[in-house]
């Protein structure tokens, strides 16, 4: 099997086009639950640079796909709190539209 | 004995303490008994560093130290001269008295403990003034009598006119402790201590420790602060406005603290810092005008008040002229001894007033009358205050008024001798024109006629105790015990550096003694049993505009007011229109702009965190922007 390598750029671009698709979801999607997952989605962009730094970086080692693991991990964490809190809002106000969720208007 | 001095002020303190522990509620009886206990047994100790200082000359100071300032270290304690040996002597004997008629004059007084209270810790404060080994001490105690005289002419604090006469011989006596305080510190600067003897002989030599005054200006300029303190104490002209108002206190107030005592301090500060004022002559001069001045101006004053307490206080400023001028005049000793025999007259005058007043519950002269029936023993007691004030021979006063009178005029003052001379006369008549009006003659109110009674026998004892002294106190400074008090004063001082002393003159005794009783002839001839009782109010009308103005104290309040208090107003209402149009103006427009700008801002905060995350997403966009260029470009 060649060993083929991918560019360094291409995959930090990837995590570059994941941080988007997961910015524009979470600043403009309506829906939380939409919300929450394009948050994971920027977490894993993070990863991936995390994992592309840890490999094809100036000093590779094992520390980055470590801390990849973490991240992951509470990320995990971080969704249930998440997801407790958006059915909690939801319980209150019967609704998951972040638009109705305004209190601090003005 | 003298080692055990520190006593004659503790005793008081103690009960001060005491009556502060039992608190409002205390008896009555106890109240009055502890106090007057404590006062007695701290006058029997006075009696006996009286003697010892007799014998032994001065003792001390006895130091303990205090504070360090820096290279400098400052001590308090206590001395015995001969100076204040006599005037803890005479302090505790008439505050014994006072407390002692104060059971019988404040009787059913609600506040009764607290007025102890108060008088207990003026008492010991006053004992602590004269024994202050320093500057310092001194002024830490002067304070502190001025406070309680505050707290006492304000002790019926419900009546406005007592608030505000509180008030008026607080501030007024203030003008005159910041001199003193001045005085003091900058005696501290330019000798390096606040104790007498360090700061008497470096004006004595003329030699201070700061180079850009004279060492005879520095002196002049000391002597005066410390005058000044003396002239607000003591009621003396242009600072006497606060005493007569202050007899809105109660009367065995007036008679302890505002004839006897506290008025008394300027007196003996100024002969405390004798030599500070010997180094200076215009000082000794300015005391010596001052005191005509007032002594003269108080008399005239006097003349025509309708208040017996009122007569009587202005006659207390009148007097306190006296001491001062015999003081400026270089006569020391017989400023001292007039001080004494005052504080027995003065306080007697007080008692029996208040014994009159007592009786009749009005201060108006013109609503008594014919009381010498209802109350003979306050009658021939205040007579006895009378003469002595007067200065008829034998009475205290003669002797010591003589004596200033002849000082005066033998150190070459003719013109003060001439003003005092006129005093004396109107001392005269004012004293018994209250007499008449108040003894003799018919009832001019017989329904508080009816009512009039002396009063018990603690009463009546200090009268008794007090008439007697004044009666032969002269004598302790008579040619017939060979001028004793001089003798007393003047032991350790051999060629009398401190202060002149007159030779006897038979003549002079006699024009006063006759000028004392032209002025007893003629108040008797105005308000002795007038048959039509018309007669007082013709003589007022004769005199027309001088009686009004002497019946309006020469319009010195309302000059003061005018002077002070709107220049006072006028100086207020401009810092009042900046405080408000300018400071507060400009605080004003930064509140205005900070709550506009807000205002504006409010509209930015939709509620949406989706909202601020976007701003938030470009503000980091911008940031990495501005780094990326900052580090030339991507590479």
């Amino acid at each position: 099997m060649a060993y083929f390598p991918i560019p360094t750029g291409s995959l930090l671009a990837l995590g570059a086009i994941l941080f988007c698709i997961g910015l524009y979801g979470a600043l403009t999607k309506r829906n939380l639950i939409i919300v929450l997952v394009s948050v994971e989605l920027m977490l894993n962009a993070a990863n991936i640079n995390l994992v592309v730094f840890s490999r094809l970086g100036l000093n590779p080692g094992l520390n980055g796909q470590v801390f990849a693991l973490f991240t992951i991990t509470v990320a995990a964490a971080e969704i249930a709190v998440g997801l407790a809190l958006l059915l909690a809002v939801f319980r209150l106000r019967k609704t998951s539209d972040v638009n109705d969720l305004n209190e601090n208007k003005n | 004995m003298v080692a055990y001095a520190w006593l004659v002020p503790l005793l008081p303190l103690a009960a001060y303490v005491f009556l502060l522990v039992l608190g409002r509620r205390a008896p009555e009886g106890v109240a009055a008994g502890v106090s007057v206990v404590c006062s007695l047994a701290s006058f029997l100790v006075s009696a006996a560093v009286f003697r010892a200082a007799a014998s032994q000359g001065p003792v001390g100071p006895y130091l303990f130290h205090w504070l360090t300032l820096g290279s400098a270290s400052i001590s308090f304690g206590f001395e015995v001269t001969r100076l204040n040996a006599l005037m803890i002597l005479v302090v505790s004997l008439v505050s014994t008295l006072v407390l002692l008629y104060s059971a019988g004059y404040m009787h059913g007084d609600e506040r009764f403990p607290v007025f102890y209270q108060y008088l207990n810790l003026f008492v010991f404060s006053m004992l602590a003034l004269v024994l202050s080994p320093n500057l310092l001490q001194l002024y830490i105690f002067w304070e502190m009598v001025g406070l309680c005289s505050y707290l006492l002419v304000g002790f019926w604090y419900f009546k406005p006119e007592a608030a505000l006469a509180a008030k008026k011989s607080f501030i007024v006596t203030r003008i005159g402790d910041t001199g003193l305080l001045i005085g003091i510190v900058l005696l501290y600067w330019a000798s390096g201590s606040f104790d007498y003897s360090t700061v008497f002989a470096a004006a004595g030599a003329g030699q201070w420790s700061l180079g850009w005054v004279s060492g005879q200006e520095l002196t002049t300029l000391c002597a005066l602060l410390v005058f000044l303190g003396a002239v607000g104490k003591s009621a003396q002209f242009p600072l006497h406005v606060w005493l007569p108002d202050a007899m809105e206190g109660p009367t065995p107030v007036s008679a302890l603290i505002h004839a006897a005592t506290m008025v008394a301090a300027g007196v003996y500060l100024v002969a405390r810092c004798y030599p500070l004022f010997q180094a200076s002559p215009g000082a000794l001069a300015t005391v010596a005008w001052i005191g005509a001045i007032t002594a003269l101006l108080a008399a005239l004053i006097a003349l025509t008040q309708r208040d017996i307490k009122r007569v009587i206080a202005y006659s207390t400023v009148s007097q306190l002229g006296y001491m001062m001028l015999a003081l400026g005049v270089g006569a020391y000793a017989y400023g001292v001894f007039h001080l004494m025999t005052h504080a027995f007259f003065k306080a007697l005058l007080f008692l029996a007033a208040g014994s009159v007043i007592h009786a009749v519950d009005t201060q108006d002269l013109f609503e008594m009358g014919g009381l010498y029936r209802k109350l003979p023993l306050t009658a021939w007691t205040f007579l006895a205050g009378a003469l002595a004030l007067a200065g008829v021979v034998p009475f205290a006063g003669f002797w010591s008024k003589d004596d200033i009178l002849a000082a005066a005029l033998n150190t070459g003052h003719p013109v003060l001798w001439g003003m005092l001379l006129l005093a004396a006369f109107c001392t005269a008549f004012y004293i018994f024109r209250v007499y008449f009006l108040v003894f003799t003659g018919a009832p001019r109110q017989p329904e508080r006629w009816q009512h009039a009674h002396e009063g018990s026998w603690v009463m009546t004892l200090p009268l008794l105790v007090l008439a007697a002294m004044a009666t032969i106190a002269g004598f302790f400074n008579s040619p017939l015990n060979g001028d004793g008090l001089e003798h007393f004063l003047f032991a350790d001082s051999p060629q009398h550096q401190i202060g002149y002393t007159a030779p006897e003159n038979v003549p002079l005794m006699l024009l006063s003694l006759l000028v004392a009783l032209l002025g007893i002839g003629l108040a008797a001839a105005v308000y002795w049993r007038p048959r039509q009782s018309q007669r007082p109010e013709r003589w007022a009308r004769a005199w027309g505009p001088f009686y009004t103005l002497s019946y309006r104290k020469f319009y010195l309040d309302e000059v003061y007011y005018a002077a002070l208090v709107y220049t006072g107003k006028g100086i207020a209402a401009v810092v009042d229109w900046i405080d408000r149009y300018v400071i507060d103006a400009l605080v004003r427009v930064v509140g205005r702009l900070v709550y506009s700008v807000s205002v504006l801002l409010k509209f930015s905060q939709t509620g949406q965190v989706q909202a601020y995350s976007t701003v938030a997403a470009l503000g980091v966009l911008v940031l990495v922007a501005w780094a990326m260029l900052r580090a030339g470009g991507v590479h």
